[in-house]
């Protein structure tokens, strides 16, 4: 029983990081919307030197073979960063859902997943991920697909419906194939990590607000009424965070025990943000609800996410299904077959 | 990180329940705020306990523990309330004190306190409260004057769990008196039957006696019970808040157990739906607390130190702690505010009990309000006031 990430995974973590504070500022971001654009190439190939987008791979596919766990911490960087490129889905859910299914990808190819509908940048695609009404898995090229733009509030995503002829030539896994359900798991676990990131920026970006914003003579973070919003959001985002590390710990599965915990993860980290963003808000003042300020960024991402991979209601009924259908107690933290020598 | 039990871990989960199967007392004693005979069945259970060699499981063996680390101290705890063992009378001493000594104490102190905290004979009380000194705790007045080898004790403590009935009890006294503040302060232990000492009980609102004033009259005590330097007792304080709000105080497994009876309360009353949800909150923060000790318990395995989530945690179990006992209450409704023994109130069970002690959970070991101006000054780091 070890809860603590290895020397490799954080020092994969702080690269990851270092890199996206230098590639993903809220500057450069900004400068995108001038733009029109929801996705930069210079900046996804900045990050695929990184050699991460291979990290789930199987070795015998060509990737490095590493597990949830390996990408948690990198995944919630992303979070933080608020990266508009695919690059968690990628890594965490789709590479190795192809590579479950046999296909081969290429390092730095694009390919989304449309699961649930709507899918974020799939306008730069190379190839798309579709699921069908029967739950069968379907692989695309953009050419066989009508892209439909949903502009989102979320003003970084470029999020989009598909239509497109599916059929057994475009088929690459049968309904609810074991590698597509795993793949859901994974989504939304990452999904998780990401808001985690979220929730922390918006408190980071609430304390350096507070430090330097003076009222009454006095920086407004030295009174209780501020230092309490935000020591409050920082509760619940300790309390996400062991959730979402305990899920990308456990051997992945679609179990209901191990469902109903990526469904928790989901649900804390989702709350996390979601009050730490308002509480950000709140102690930015007015500027909190000003264009010019980032919090908004964080807020409009984690209703995304929050929705990307099941609603939280979904989630519930997950966690219930668990809590009311399986012995519960102290001794049943995790999996009661998962031990080892 | 490997989420799984070695097989030493799971043989040492077997030992420990099969010991509390065969021990725990299957009648759980009276509270051990409500009478002495409860307070001595408290007792005679760490007695027991000690017997077994599993009064303080992480101790070393030389006082009466078994030298383990922190990831059995979990498994011993979630078997402990598992098994619905009485909660610890000493908890003051071998949570509290215990490790304070353990890191402050000198090698004669620690022989002569840590083996009879650990075998229950002589159960600890703290005294860090005063009148005028709560949240403000740098505003201690007691004082303690040095006369030969000895210290003479005198002021008004209050708000000192389990003082009623406990053998002795630790606290802060001003070592200088021309101190201000967090300096000249002294960590000083006491018994409670010395001359000089008078204690009041304060019945609570659950009508029990869970703390005392205590009224110190010029009481003598052997220099031997300082701990720790003169002057450095709110350090060796601060060290002990740590240590109370960290980990021990309250281990996860108590809500984990809390929170499955909880579902089974949800069963029983017809799954009313309007409660689904804050049942089922329940369940995931009792994990989600459970989840971040086994975290924190790793880490310190590792080598790290505790910090500023001592503060974390306390908010989040004392907040949870209550919420879980409101929905059990709402669940039972009119019917949860009866006393066991109304006849309305048929296999109402503790809730009640649980709810109003869970209201104090807030206030104890340092308030929530002054827990998140250390998260907000010492986490994030936000200017002081």
């Amino acid at each position: 029983m070890d809860f603590t990430f290895t020397e490799e995974q954080e020092m994969m973590a702080g690269v990851t990081r270092d890199l996206l504070a230098e590639v993903s500022s809220t500057t450069d971001l900004r400068a995108m919307l001038g733009r029109g654009e929801g996705f930069d190439p210079a900046r996804w190939s900045r990050l695929g030197e990184l050699g991460l987008t291979g990290l789930m791979v199987p070795e015998s596919g060509g990737g490095l073979g590493l597990a949830e766990v390996d990408f948690v911490q990198i995944a919630t960087a992303c979070g933080y960063h608020l990266l508009p490129e695919p690059l968690v889905d990628l890594v965490g859910v789709v590479r190795p859902l192809l590579a479950e299914c046999g296909i081969e990808t290429g390092e730095d190819e694009v390919i989304v997943w449309a699961d649930r509908g709507q899918v974020a940048q799939a306008d730069r695609a190379a190839r798309l991920l579709v699921t069908a009404a029967d739950g069968g898995l379907h692989l695309l090229v953009p050419t066989q697909a009508d892209l439909v733009a949903q502009p989102h509030i979320d003003p970084l995503l470029r999020l989009f419906t598909l239509s497109a002829p599916l059929d057994a030539s475009t088929r690459i896994a049968p309904p609810d194939a074991p590698a597509t359900l795993l793949a859901r798991e994974r989504g939304a676990l990452f999904a998780a990590a990401q808001l985690l990131g979220l929730a922390q920026r918006a408190i980071d970006l609430a304390v350096a607000y507070a430090a330097e914003r003076k009222q009454f003579g006095k920086p407004i973070g030295s009174y209780q009424a501020i230092k309490h919003h935000l020591a409050s959001a920082q509760v619940r985002v300790e309390f996400a965070r062991p959730v979402v590390h305990a899920a990308a710990g456990l051997p992945p599965g679609t179990g209901t025990f191990a469902r109903a915990r990526v469904s928790h993860a989901l649900l804390a980290a989702g709350e996390a943000a979601d009050f730490a963003v308002r509480q950000s808000l709140q102690v930015h003042g007015a500027m909190g609800y000003s264009w010019e300020v980032d919090v908004q960024f964080c807020l409009k991402r984690a209703l995304w996410l929050t929705h990307a991979w099941g609603s939280p209601a979904h989630h519930r009924d997950r966690v219930a299904t668990r809590a009311f259908g399986l012995p519960l107690g102290p001794d049943r933290l995790f999996p009661t077959e998962n031990s080892h020598a | 990180m490997d989420l799984r039990y070695t097989d030493g871990q799971r043989a040492f989960r077997t030992e420990v329940r099969d010991w509390m199967q065969a021990n725990v007392p299957t009648t759980p004693p009276e509270s051990f705020d409500l009478s002495r005979a409860g307070f001595e069945a408290h007792r005679d259970w760490e007695r027991r306990l000690a017997a077994g060699r599993w009064g303080m499981v992480t101790w070393p063996e030389a006082y009466g523990g078994r030298g383990l680390d922190l990831i059995r101290w979990l498994i011993f705890e979630e078997e402990y309330y598992r098994a619905g063992a009485p909660l610890r009378v000493n908890q003051n001493g071998i949570f509290l004190l215990g490790p304070t000594l353990m890191e402050f104490g000198t090698p004669a102190q620690k022989a002569r306190f840590l083996p009879t905290m650990a075998s229950g004979q002589e159960i600890w009380a703290q005294a860090w409260s005063e009148p005028q000194a709560g949240s403000d705790l740098a505003a201690v007045r007691a004082r303690a004057v040095r006369d030969g080898d000895e210290y003479v004790l005198s002021g008004h403590k209050i708000w000192s769990s389990r003082a009623v009935f406990a053998d002795w009890a630790f606290g802060l006294f001003r070592t200088d008196p021309a101190s201000e503040r967090h300096h000249g302060l002294t960590l000083i232990l006491f018994p409670l039957d010395a001359p000089g000492l008078r204690r009041q009980p304060i019945a609570q609102i659950n009508g029990e006696v869970g703390f005392a004033e205590l009224f110190l009259d010029e009481v003598r005590v052997p220099a031997f019970n300082r701990l720790g330097a003169e002057g450095q007792g709110w350090a060796i304080c601060m060290a002990t808040a740590g240590f109370e709000r960290g980990l021990m105080l309250r281990s996860p497994a108590r809500y984990q157990v809390a929170a499955q009876r909880l579902v089974d309360l949800f069963r029983a009353e017809g799954e009313p739906a309007a409660q689904r949800d804050a049942v089922l909150q329940a369940v995931m923060d009792a994990e989600a607390y459970a989840l971040s000790i086994h975290a924190t318990a790793s880490r310190l395995i590792a080598g790290g130190k505790i910090g500023a989530e001592a503060s974390v945690n306390k908010i989040f179990w004392s907040e949870m702690d209550i919420a879980l006992h409101r929905t059990a209450l709402a669940i039972l409704g009119a019917r949860g505010s009866f006393l066991p023994q109304a006849p309305l109130a048929h296999g109402v069970g503790d809730w009640l009990d649980g709810y109003l002690f869970s209201l104090a959970g807030p206030i104890y070991a340092g308030t929530n309000e002054i827990q998140r101006n250390i998260i907000a000054e010492r986490m994030l780091g936000l200017p002081r006031g």
